[in-house]
């Protein structure tokens, strides 16, 4: 029998306001705890909510850029549920007139492109951290959080691998960072994400899901889902019955488990938030929004492509990351040879970067490496050497001209010195000399690698190159 | 109509986090029972076409712009808080 997958996500996104979302306390990350809370936000008797305009504006653009219908009357509800994380016992969200739905999102894996529906977008508040000590029954509460904006976004369930999944949570990302609405930080809890997934024998129909939570990195998601996908189509086909529940990712252990929590049954029973006036959009007022939109991933994609005849794939990787693309875009301002510029910077300079080092963190600045760039095409350096400059700018942030100073790295030009080595080069390797001369071609290659670990791969390749033929062929 | 019996009262006593003895359970039964017949009877009137009231107040879209005001000082943050610990509130603890 086949079983087919079927996930859907719901991600969660900190915008990064200055402000909070209904009251004026800061959003700054990693403050004391309890120091960014106020009366509002606390939920103290009396207290009134006002929304930030900011906080909307955001919202309205990532659900535009995701494709939405934005809806002209929106209103926001209460979630009633008791938590110790939720001052007010509920959360302001939004339920039956959210903001924004029916969107999309295409995504690629392997080569083919899928469009994911987006069911909706929506604004809601971010509850208190709590914090669990070991072996205590108490758990301790800091509010700073409580009151952050945020954003829903639920996917369709159109999802069928959890390679889909991660690339969905990828193509998002990429355009939330590009909009800048949110550090999209998933260490710090700026972006969370929540997978439902169910297993059916019939594609077009849902299986009995499983709500997975506790994912840390969009890596966990991946890891979590195929976990479940084993776990889950495992029971179907020994005939056993998933049982509807929610299940937390351990990511150590690489295996989800069922939630233990004292926490009752779902019934939110949400209504109205009285406090809240509800808001209308005119035609002009999401104009306006949507023409401050930034040219998003996909558009630029396009244009980098045609623009500096990239490939598919280089110009799709550089364009994920919004810095990298910045970053491209500017050297090749200054130097242009867009090809060579993407190559270092989709190899060497890609792999000095990380989940947490950015393009941004790195000690390069465009300039220094545009100036490495021309010293490759200048002949004071060669492309090999290049590469351990480049090593060395990163790791201490000098330029390009002080590295081959310190290290003597200067490419070797000239001729005698070649020659010298090319001298003891031929000496010490009889064997291929008279292969290069009973004509085997590759024997030169030898012999230029041979030339170049004498200088320390400092020989300029071309110059090196022909001395040895000179050579070769005189004798 | 829905019947208020005592499982739907003690179900809904448990989402608000009450407690009730048995005799108010069956009092408060019979009361929201009465309580949701007059809803019945509201639910005749004809509203077709009528769109749901969520605000009774014609004013829409109150912001706040994005600027960070003076929360209040830990201390009296902590103020009414029935227990704590340094800087934080102190609760039960809910995950087992």
């Amino acid at each position: 029998m086949k079983y087919y997958p079927i996930i859907g996500l719901e991600v969660h996104l900190e915008l990064n306001t200055e402000s909070k979302v209904f009251c004026g306390c800061s959003t700054q990350f990693g403050s004391a705890p309890n120091s960014q809370v106020c009366p509002v936000c606390l939920g103290l008797p009396g207290s009134l909510p006002v929304l930030n305009k900011t906080a909307l504006t955001y919202a309205l653009k990532v659900a535009l850029a995701l494709n939405c219908e934005i809806a002209d009357f929106t209103k926001f509800d209460r979630k009633n549920y008791f938590y110790p994380d939720l001052p007010k016992s509920y959360q302001i969200s939004q339920y039956d007139k959210p903001l924004s739905k029916a969107g999309w999102l295409d995504i690629e894996t392997n080569g083919a492109l899928k469009r994911i529906g987006i069911t909706r977008v929506h604004q809601e508040e971010d509850t208190g951290k709590l914090l669990h000590k070991e072996g205590v029954a108490m758990s301790l509460v800091d509010f700073n959080r409580s009151g952050i904006p945020l954003l829903e976004i639920v996917s369709e369930p159109d999802m069928n691998s959890a390679e889909e999944a991660y690339e969905y949570l990828t193509r998002l990302k990429a355009i939330l960072e590009y909009l800048d609405v949110s550090d999209c930080d998933m260490e710090k809890g700026s972006l969370r994400c929540d997978a439902n997934i169910s297993i059916s024998t019939d594609p077009k129909k849902l299986g009995t899901k499983a709500e997975i939570k506790n994912m840390n990195s969009f890596k966990a998601v991946r890891s979590a889902l195929e976990h479940e996908i084993t776990r889950q189509t495992g029971m179907l086909s020994e005939g056993s019955r998933i049982i509807q529940e929610t299940r937390l990712w351990d990511d150590n252990k690489g295996i989800t488990l069922p939630m233990r929590s004292k926490e009752g049954a779902h019934d939110y029973r949400y209504f109205p938030e009285p406090d809240l006036v509800p808001f209308i959009f005119s035609s002009e007022d999401i104009k306006k929004v949507a023409d401050s939109l930034p040219e998003l991933p996909t558009a630029r994609r396009k244009r980098i492509i045609e623009q500096y005849s990239l490939s598919e794939y280089d110009a799709s990787v550089l364009t994920q990351d919004k810095d990298m693309a910045d970053y491209f875009e500017e050297a090749v301002k200054l130097y242009n040879k867009p090809k060579s510029v993407a190559n270092w910077l989709l190899s060497d300079i890609a792999a000095a970067t990380s989940s947490t080092v950015g393009i941004k963190q790195l000690n390069l600045s465009v300039g220094r490496l545009v100036e490495m760039l021309k010293m490759i095409d200048s002949g004071v350096i060669s492309g090999k050497i290049a590469k351990d400059v480049l090593a060395g700018m990163i790791d201490t942030g000098k330029p390009a001209a002080a590295i081959v100073k310190e290290k003597g790295l200067e490419q070797i030009s000239d001729d005698k010195v070649i020659e010298n080595a090319a001298d003891n080069v031929l000496r010490e390797n009889p064997k291929a000399v008279e292969d290069y001369r009973s004509g085997k071609a590759t024997a030169l290659t030898f012999l230029v690698g041979q030339l170049m670990r004498h200088t320390k791969g400092k020989a300029n390749p071309a110059i090196a190159n022909k001395i040895l033929i000179k050579k070769l062929g005189a004798s | 109509m829905m019947k208020f019996d005592k499982t739907i009262v003690e179900y809904t006593a448990k989402l608000a986090r009450m407690k009730l003895s048995d005799k108010e359970t069956r009092e408060l039964a019979l009361q929201l029972a009465d309580i949701l017949k007059y809803i019945e009877k509201l639910n005749q009137a004809d509203t077709s076409g009528v769109e749901p009231t969520s605000h009774v107040l014609p004013i829409k879209n109150v912001f706040r712009q994005d600027k960070v005001k003076k929360s209040l000082n830990i201390a009296d943050a902590l103020k009414n808080a029935p227990e704590k610990e340094g800087d934080f509130f102190k609760v039960p603890r809910i995950i087992e």
